[in-house]
């Protein structure tokens, strides 16, 4: 049984639905911050895999900027993450709830 | 050996993700990440594509995790009582978590008709050259706005991080 294309798909639906999970589950920010980048590197394994699969290289150029955008989206994230600490004193969601009602 | 390298590689990644959301301590969570990371440059070694393992490991091992890292250092997050999670959470995000795993791996079984082995298509992804010639020729376009895109999260990130102690309406 040699390792196909199915595995790399399985692999990466596993990863996704982790970081799914920890989005969900999770209170602390950075954590929650941490899950959805792990469900964009799990995006990531199945795109190489099927370019990888397929002999074209359009997927493993897509994951370059999924690569760049991925950074710009963690250092916005992260400042916004640090304003919002500044003002509210704390990073646990349950404790922002000022659009609840 | 392939095979055998890559369960190896599948189930360390895996498991360093669950520890992501599993762990308590956030540095502890950092960390796990890291070498989830270092896990998905492997499987991507495995799939030949080298230049975005080394990508994988530079942009996100060592300047997003560091980034993770600093800022739970410089928030100071462990002190004061935590409430534990509610067992409805709990409950809802397992069942949420089963569901989506379902969705996606049903997805993968069905969608894909090929034997796909990986001998069978030439490894297009192995080489520097090929990145240059569809990044300079086919995306040269998506370059320049990844470019800008840049630029702008920069600008941002500055204009967030200012404080504006001069202006009384920004806030």
């Amino acid at each position: 049984m040699t390792v196909g294309l199915n595995e790399y798909l399985y692999l990466s639906a596993v990863l996704f639905a982790i970081g799914f999970f920890g989005v969900l589950l999770r209170k602390n920010t950075l954590v929650i911050y941490m899950c959805l980048e792990l469900m964009l590197v799990a995006s990531t394994v199945a795109l190489v895999a099927f370019s990888r699969f397929n002999g074209t290289m359009d997927g493993n150029v897509f994951v370059f900027f999924i690569l760049t955008v991925a950074a710009a989206e963690v250092a916005v994230g992260l400042a916004i993450i640090v304003a919002l600490f500044r003002r509210r004193q704390t990073i646990q969601v349950e404790e922002l709830n000022a659009l609840k009602n | 050996m392939a095979d055998l390298i890559f369960y190896i590689f599948a189930a360390f990644t895996a498991g360093s993700a669950l520890a992501v959301v599993l762990t308590k301590n956030t540095v502890a969570a950092a960390l796990a990440l890291l070498l989830c990371l270092v896990g998905v440059a492997g499987i991507f070694v495995l799939l030949d594509a080298f230049l975005l393992a080394a990508l994988m490991v530079f942009v996100y091992a060592g300047a997003v995790v560091a980034l993770f890292l600093f800022i739970v250092m410089l928030l100071d997050v462990q002190g004061g009582v935590r409430k534990p999670f509610k067992k409805a959470t709990i409950v809802s995000s397992v069942f949420a978590f089963i569901l989506l795993l379902l969705g996606l791996a049903s997805f993968a079984h069905k969608g894909v008709q090929t034997t796909g082995d990986l001998g069978a298509a030439a490894p297009v992804g192995a080489t520097l050259k090929s990145y240059g010639e569809q990044l300079f020729t086919t995306y040269l376009l998506p370059v320049q706005i990844v470019g800008f895109l840049l630029l702008i999260a920069m600008l941002g990130v500055i204009v967030l991080s200012k404080k504006f102690e001069g202006l009384e309406d920004i806030k």
